[in-house]
């Protein structure tokens, strides 16, 4: 690689922001005090927190300094698996700040939000039509809250047909928030193997679905990034002994206008506007995980719901069969007019483009570096690939060190270590707005990583040397934590 | 599409690679029956400017109220936003980034977030509080599930005066998996009724918010001496953490947890959302907390860094034992919301603080000055709750129409508070306002 992508730049140095101000200076520009002091009662009046004073300069130096040391998908390609993390547009950050949406309080009058309740109502329309599903609830505020709301839904429609049950089935493969999600419900996650091929087997689930267990919980494209092939059959066994099909949609961006969801035997998915959607991420939030489901089940989506009566949009909690309230309002109505802009920019062919090229760029990267790391499953993927790092191991080098080498040219590392079924994981998801100049430039950035581990090892266990600081010490962190200045 | 950048010779190329002969024939994998044969019923694609007038249009039917004098708090409040903050929120390093699994690429979020988790618990007088969660109410939920944790009993009690979204939000939360909810009733000066906690030892917790659902500011030393003796953990929620510039903090008065909204520090009303969990406890529970911790480190040459850690709590190692399933918390609400708090200062906050209680309090004396019937006396912050006559209904469509919003209607939540309504006044609002709005609804 005769230009790396990482040279060393000027970064400055930026303490905390205790360790920096001096009381008496402000940030603020206080409003005109125009009435009198009330009293206060002593009994209730405090001291007021230690806050350091700063200037407003200071406030925004300091911020972009940390910026600076930072890296997201507008600084280089950030191939995490499971987390989707394409281009967000740019446009839908400025009409998400329109001040007919950023201005507006939840609990107004209905005739005085129109726009508001009219754009969700058209992006439930958009998400139901894009998941084949029946009815959508954009209320969860992200993917394992919509995990949450699909146990919850579940329970309800059981409940509601007088059967108890205590179990779920999920697959190793499974994202670590679905047993914790379903744990919420009193549902006890009963473990199913996936097959040799990397996907799950009707036999091994007709195993352990019987009549204490509510379902699946199935992830489709799974954390392998394989189609689940047998979902049909699947949904078949569970179905027959009264269960019920969650399928976690976080790898939605696969399979977007190729895949019928509501023909496959789903009855509730999820969705990550984070993630398919194209909303930024924000350094771990805020997304937003609305839930779809078949017909059988909107009787028992979250509440408040949005409904339309005499040309008129309202929103309505009178749904006496609903699991309730999950969200302090409506849901993370700011992110969802990004992926409402982010839908109408696409359209249908748009968006089916944009899962077939996602599927191109993850089988480019695996065809392409499977002669330098073991590929535990050699099948088509859908939009990731997970390679492992059993061909390094004899020079003693990890997964970690692996990652962490490809900092030093200019690349976010891949999910590590996950999925849990393939030891030293390395999952690798493009996403389709990676041109193929770019994705050439990861690949050969990672042979070269692949080479220096055989060569010079040491390279690797050293890495990273060109970020802000050098490799961490998480153990430290947690032996004796400190999270307080 | 601008979206995507492959052109039809890279496609054709990549598909050499691949041993494919078309994008279709990528999915091979996916069976007959689960194939889309349909086209997705989807408008039309919109090019970037027909997409900016429709999003105009659509923002421009509420535009107009934006602009209106809203007296509604109730969970939501109307604050001045510096334009420092929202031009800082366009450094894209931070908004692009995943969470901060990769630390060495990733020292900004980290060392922002643990400001903001620093930042946190100094305003509420505790030890330690997390890198955020969704909201005010699920950050409520996931504060009575660490207590039944902690505690190992199955049964809470929750004052009245939280507000109802976040106790149906806690209903949701605990009722699937059989915890009991008692709820406390409320006393005539606007405070929760604490006094038939003494035959209760069986409770995980006790919770309060303060400044409550009415904007009272509840007792919070003699709650916190009540669950030192039953055995309870204190739980304290909140709407508007503004209050804490001016009020004695939970942690000082025995709170256990202190949680709620943090949508005040400097983010927009947004209909609603997102908005921002804060959640901080006393450190021997740290290890029970549900979240995202951001620690302090060093790295190989002994320099100070910032990793995510803590993290065996979590769902992806924990899985079903897991202190919590959230994984996507808020945090750029986070990151805002410590903006705000640096933007302020110790001294800003004090001050701006004050402002706000001065002029809730001076709306208040003018409506009573204008004979209105202010029913609880107890001293409050930015909210407070006002009996209007019996066919107020009509006055406030009719200022509905100038514009003016007078407050949130109580009768919803409370039957017995017919046309009692909820209103708020921040710094937003000038003097001027108030008299214009007293003006109005005296005539």
């Amino acid at each position: 690689m005769n230009k790396p992508l990482a040279p060393t730049g000027l970064n400055l140095n930026e303490p905390l922001l205790w360790e920096m101000g001096k009381p008496g200076r402000s940030g603020f520009s206080m409003p005109t005090r125009d009435v009198e002091p009330f009293p206060l009662d002593d009994d209730l009046a405090g001291e007021g927190p230690d806050f350091p004073d700063l200037s407003e300069m200071g406030v925004v130096r300091h911020y972009t300094r940390l910026s600076q040391w930072n890296f997201g998908v507008d600084t280089g390609m950030y191939p995490l698996g499971s987390c989707t993390m394409k281009y967000n547009p740019k446009i839908n950050e400025k009409v998400s700040q329109l001040r007919g949406f950023s201005g507006l309080h939840p609990m107004l009058p209905a005739p005085m939000t129109q726009g508001a309740l009219r754009l969700m109502a058209r992006l439930e329309r958009f998400l139901g039509e894009i998941t084949a599903m029946d009815a959508v609830s954009l209320q969860p505020a992200a993917g394992a809250q919509g995990e949450l709301a699909g146990m919850l839904l579940i329970h309800a429609y059981l409940k509601d047909r007088g059967i108890k049950r205590n179990k779920i089935i999920i697959p190793d493969t499974a994202h670590g928030t679905n047993p914790a999600s379903a744990a919420l419900c009193g549902y006890r996650p009963v473990r199913v193997a996936s097959g040799e091929k990397g996907i799950l087997t009707p036999e091994s689930v007709a195993q352990v679905m019987d009549e204490d267990t509510a379902g699946i919980m199935i992830t489709n494209p799974n954390t392998l990034g394989l189609f689940e092939e047998n979902i049909k059959d699947i949904a078949r066994i569970v179905h027959e002994k009264g269960g019920q099909v969650y399928c976690d949609g976080a790898n939605m961006n696969a399979i977007m206008g190729m895949v019928h969801m509501g023909n496959s035997g789903v009855d509730v998915l999820h969705l990550n506007l984070h993630k398919t959607f194209s909303t930024p991420h924000g350094g771990g939030g805020p997304g937003a995980g609305p839930v779809c489901v078949a017909s059988h089940l909107a009787p028992f989506l979250p509440t408040p719901r949005i409904i339309e009566k005499d040309g008129l949009y309202h929103v309505s909690e009178d749904f006496p069969q609903s699991i309730g309230r999950l969200h302090s309002f409506l849901g993370n109505f700011g992110v969802m007019i990004k992926a409402y802009a982010y839908i109408l920019s696409m359209g249908a062919a748009g968006l089916r483009k944009t899962s077939q090229l996602a599927v191109l760029n993850a089988n480019y990267i695996k065809e392409n570096l499977k002669s330098v790391l073991q590929l535990p499953y050699d099948r088509p993927c859908m939009h990731e690939c997970v390679f492992s790092d059993k061909l390094q191991r004899d020079q003693k080098i990890t997964t970690l060190d692996m990652a962490k080498r490809l900092m030093d040219f200019g690349f976010h590392p891949p999910t590590i270590y996950f999925p849990l079924v393939v030891d030293g994981a390395i999952m690798i998801e493009p996403t389709e707005t990676e041109s193929l100049e770019e994705i050439d430039r990861f690949i050969e950035a990672f042979k070269m990583v692949a080479a220096e581990a055989e060569q010079s090892p040491d390279l690797l266990r050293g890495a990273p040397k060109r970020c802000r600081v050098e490799r961490l010490d998480e153990t430290l962190a947690a032996r004796r934590p400190c999270l307080m200045g | 599409m601008r979206y995507l950048p492959h052109t039809p010779e890279d496609m054709a190329a990549m598909l050499q690679a691949v041993g494919r002969e078309s994008l279709d024939d990528l999915f091979a994998t996916v069976p007959d029956e689960c194939r889309r044969r349909d086209t997705m019923n989807l408008p039309e694609p919109l090019t970037e400017w027909e997409l900016d007038d429709h999003m105009a249009a659509l923002s421009g039917e509420s535009e107009p109220h934006t602009a209106a004098m809203v007296f509604m708090g109730a969970g939501r409040y109307e604050h001045f936003i510096p334009e420092s903050i929202r031009y800082l929120l366009g450094r894209s390093e931070l908004t692009t980034a995943y969470t901060p699994y990769q630390p060495e690429m990733s020292q900004g979020t980290l060392q922002a977030i643990y400001e903001y988790q620093t930042l946190t618990a100094r305003l509420l007088g505790l030890d330690a509080a997390n890198a955020s969660l969704y909201d005010g109410a699920s950050a409520l939920a996931e504060a009575l599930l660490m207590a039944m944790r902690v505690t190992r009993k199955k049964k809470v009690a929750l004052s009245g005066l939280i507000h109802p979204h976040y106790l149906q939000v806690v209903q949701t939360y605990l009722e699937p998996a059989g915890l009991e909810i008692i709820l406390l009733p409320y006393l005539e000066n606007g405070r929760t009724d604490v006094s038939g906690l003494q035959s209760e030892d069986d409770l995980a917790a006790v919770a309060l918010q303060s400044p409550n659902f009415w904007g009272c500011i509840e007792d919070l030393g003699g709650m916190g001496d009540l669950c030192r003796e039953n055995g309870a953990f204190f739980v304290t929620a909140f709407t508007e953490p503004l209050a804490y510039g001016i009020f004695k903090s939970p942690g000082s008065q025995g709170a256990h947890i202190a949680c709620g909204e943090g949508q005040s520090f400097g983010i927009p009303r947004w209909f609603g959302g997102p908005g921002l969990g804060m959640f901080a406890c006393r450190c021997q529970y740290m290890r029970n907390m549900p979240g995202r911790l951001v620690g302090q480190t060093e790295d190989k040459q002994g320099r100070r860094g910032f990793v995510l850690t803590l993290a065996t709590r979590e769902q992806h190692i924990r899985r079903e034992k897991a202190t919590s399933n959230i994984c996507t918390n808020s945090s750029l609400c986070a990151l805002t919301a410590s903006m705000y708090m640096a933007s302020l200062g110790g001294t800003g906050i004090k001050e701006l603080s004050r402002l706000n209680y001065d002029k809730a309090a001076y709306l208040k004396e003018s409506l009573r000055h204008a004979g209105f019937n202010i029913p609880f006396a107890s001293s409050c912050f930015n909210e407070f709750v006002v009996e209007f006559p019996p066919d107020f209904e009509t006055t406030y469509n009719r200022l509905l129409k100038k514009n003016m919003v007078a407050g949130l209607p109580l009768s919803k939540w409370y039957p017995e508070l017919k046309h009692h309504y909820l209103l708020c006044v921040t710094e937003v609002r000038t003097r001027a306002d108030m008299d214009a709005f007293v003006k109005e609804v005296a005539s």
